[in-house]
């Protein structure tokens, strides 16, 4: 049963990894096609109606077409696509990390209260006006957003590290953290004039209109930093999934690489949410796809959470502009309506091993 | 000089202020062997194994073939000792050959093909090759504990810690796993410290015995030395007798519990 293994068994096992390991890298090639076409989609389809030779134009010489187009082009389409990939990768990222160092499949920005922090933020800054002094007005929401987020992820951390509860007692607290702020932006929404009202209820659902050069540079250059540290722990972070114990028996030093894991989930998810608003489920949903695209081998598995939540934003980008002719939904809704059965997915399919 | 095997001197562990074991004494383990270690639950075996591998606190000196592990940085530690938890997490979405390389991998070094081939040897040794590709999550407990093994053992570690490693197990597996960490134990010269719960898996493949009652050692030496009616009732409070069947195999037969002490 258990020695009857043949002799040819051994090159072809490693035959067969090699051959997982090419499938793998051919799959991350699809996924950056895949990326491509969907920007593409992103970037033609829209309310104004242009067509692909405008755009090209527009594109290519930008003083050969009209001002009005110049503008849709370069400071509406084109940010917003790219805004969507960005961002949709720095919270597949966020996410996929953030599942291995809690070890639980329903961590996320979204379900642990770092979203909700940063609105929370948001809404100080649109209904009181309180905000960090001597910030420039366009990135005072953003900032304050910023701030809370990274203090909410913060707070994850020190209270696993403090208490040492289980993972399962850090999501627990991650969704206590969910509705004490959700509650603070009600109180919030509940003393707001109209005006403010209005602009909060709008933060709060997460939208892509809120891109621009300047946001989305520091969010691409926020995740090409941050990337390459996490490719590599990449190894380290593998061997965490096996277990805390055999990790550190391996050698490994838990507790330092869990800190700058969380510390990195902290900026990215922190400048995500605080420059597009909650968009819930990117940071769930992306890992899942990645995991069972490429296994947990975190080699592929990091990058790929990151090009699926590219993906599957921008995918949600196209379709949040075409569902109603005419008008541009809030991307965070549409995620969150395709979020939601693919949650439940998740819990079923797990049967309360979550 | 340098003592071969592993000596423990003045050795206390636990959690924080609660020691669990204290100042314990223990004649160099031999290399090549297995050594068992038995006592009833809480009495701190595990605590033992997890102070001797770096991850629970630890007091006093600790000497691995002439090195106190105590003294040495945590990651030279850890490439001399190998701990090797109960189970695995469920759900874990990796292959046999990929888990077995992040073992190998974990601490650094470059992924080389003899490495590879390092690994393919290794599980060709322990008769899990056919399993190589297959996810973890499908495996029966017997082959979890296999691929654990075999975690373990390419990192070539001095001294293998087990912590129960059979006690999700079925007979057969329980016997083919004690078979192959005795071998490997032998062909590796490695210490290796079993916790086992059967008595009579401790007498059959023990070359060693240690018995703890509440932190303290209570006997150590070769297995029938240890596991006596003395010990069986002193420790566990059950009235034994050790017998050879007719094949000669000393045998652990219980009769039932200890009366109960007065007062």
């Amino acid at each position: 049963m258990t020695t009857d293994s043949s002799p040819l068994a051994q090159p072809d096992a490693m035959a067969q990894y090699q051959r997982v390991l090419r499938r793998r890298l051919l799959w991350i090639g699809v996924l950056l096609l895949a990326i491509l076409a969907s920007l593409l989609l992103d970037f033609t389809l829209g309310p104004a109606g242009l067509s692909l030779e405008t755009l090209w134009h527009a594109l290519r010489e930008p003083a050969s077409v009209d001002a009005g187009t110049r503008i849709i082009v370069w400071d509406i389409r084109l940010p917003y696509a790219l805004m969507a990939m960005v961002v949709g990768a720095a919270l597949g990222l966020a996410g996929a990390e953030m599942q291995t160092i809690l070890n639980n499949p329903l961590a996320s920005p979204f379900t642990l209260g770092v979203s909700s922090a940063a609105a929370f933020g948001a809404a100080l800054a649109i209904v009181l006006g309180i905000g960090i002094p001597g910030i420039a007005d366009q990135w005072f929401i953003s900032a304050n957003a910023f701030v809370f987020a990274l203090f909410a992820a913060l707070m994850l951390d020190g209270i696993s590290r403090w208490t040492q509860v289980s993972s399962s007692g850090v999501v627990l607290f991650g969704i206590a953290l969910v509705f004490t702020f959700n509650a603070l932006v009600s109180m919030m929404q509940f003393i707001a004039t109209e005006d403010t009202l209005q602009g909060l209820v709008f933060w709060t659902m997460g939208s892509l209109a809120r891109a621009s050069w300047d946001k989305l540079g520091v969010l691409s250059a926020a995740l090409l930093m941050l990337l390459p540290f996490s490719l590599r722990s990449s190894w380290k972070l593998t061997a965490l999934r096996l277990g805390e114990d055999r990790a550190v028996s391996f050698g490994i030093d838990v507790r330092r690489l869990r800190l700058t894991t969380l510390l990195r989930i902290s900026i990215l998810s922190a400048l995500a949410v605080a420059f597009v608003g909650p968009i819930g489920f990117i940071g769930l949903v992306a890992p899942h796809i990645a995991r069972l695209m490429f296994g947990e081998d975190h080699r592929f598995y990091l990058p790929a959470s990151a090009l699926i939540g590219a993906l599957v934003l921008s995918i949600a980008s196209v379709v949040s502009k075409n569902i109603v002719p005419g008008v541009i939904v809030p991307v965070g809704i549409v995620t969150s309506l395709v979020g939601v059965p693919f949650f439940l997915s998740i819990i079923l399919r797990h049967r309360g091993n979550v | 000089m340098s003592e071969q095997g592993l000596r423990l001197r003045d050795f206390s562990a636990g959690y924080r202020k609660q020691p669990v074991l204290e100042n314990l004494q223990v004649a160099p383990l031999p290399p090549g062997k297995i050594t068992v270690l038995l006592g009833p639950n809480g009495c701190g075996k595990s605590t033992l194994l997890r102070a001797l591998a770096g991850l629970g606190k630890g007091h006093g000196e600790v000497w691995l073939n002439g090195n106190d592990l105590m003294k040495q940085p945590f990651a030279q530690r850890a490439e001399r000792v190998v701990y090797l938890p109960q189970s695995l997490p469920a759900g874990v979405h990796l292959h046999v050959l990929e888990s077995i390389i992040v073992a190998q991998r974990a601490s650094g070094g470059r992924l080389s093909t003899a490495a590879q081939q390092e690994v393919l040897a290794l599980l060709e040794q322990l008769g899990i090759a056919h399993l190589a590709m297959r996810y973890l999550d499908e495996l029966s407990g017997g082959q979890k504990q296999l691929v654990g093994l075999a975690q373990s053992l390419i990192r070539r570690p001095q001294l293998l810690l087990l912590d129960e490693p059979l006690s999700a197990l079925d007979l057969n597996y329980q016997f083919h796993v004690m078979d192959l960490v005795r071998r490997e134990t032998a062909a590796r010269n490695m210490i290796t410290v079993v916790v086992v719960h059967d008595i009579n898996i401790a007498l059959r493949h023990g070359d060693h015995a240690l018995m703890l009652k509440q932190g303290k050692l209570i006997a150590e030496g070769a297995p029938e030395r240890v596991i006596v009616p003395e010990t069986l009732a002193s420790v566990y409070g059950v009235k034994g007798r050790i017998e050879r069947c007719s094949q000669g195999t000393p045998q652990v037969i219980i009769d039932g519990l200890m009366p109960a002490r007065l007062g």
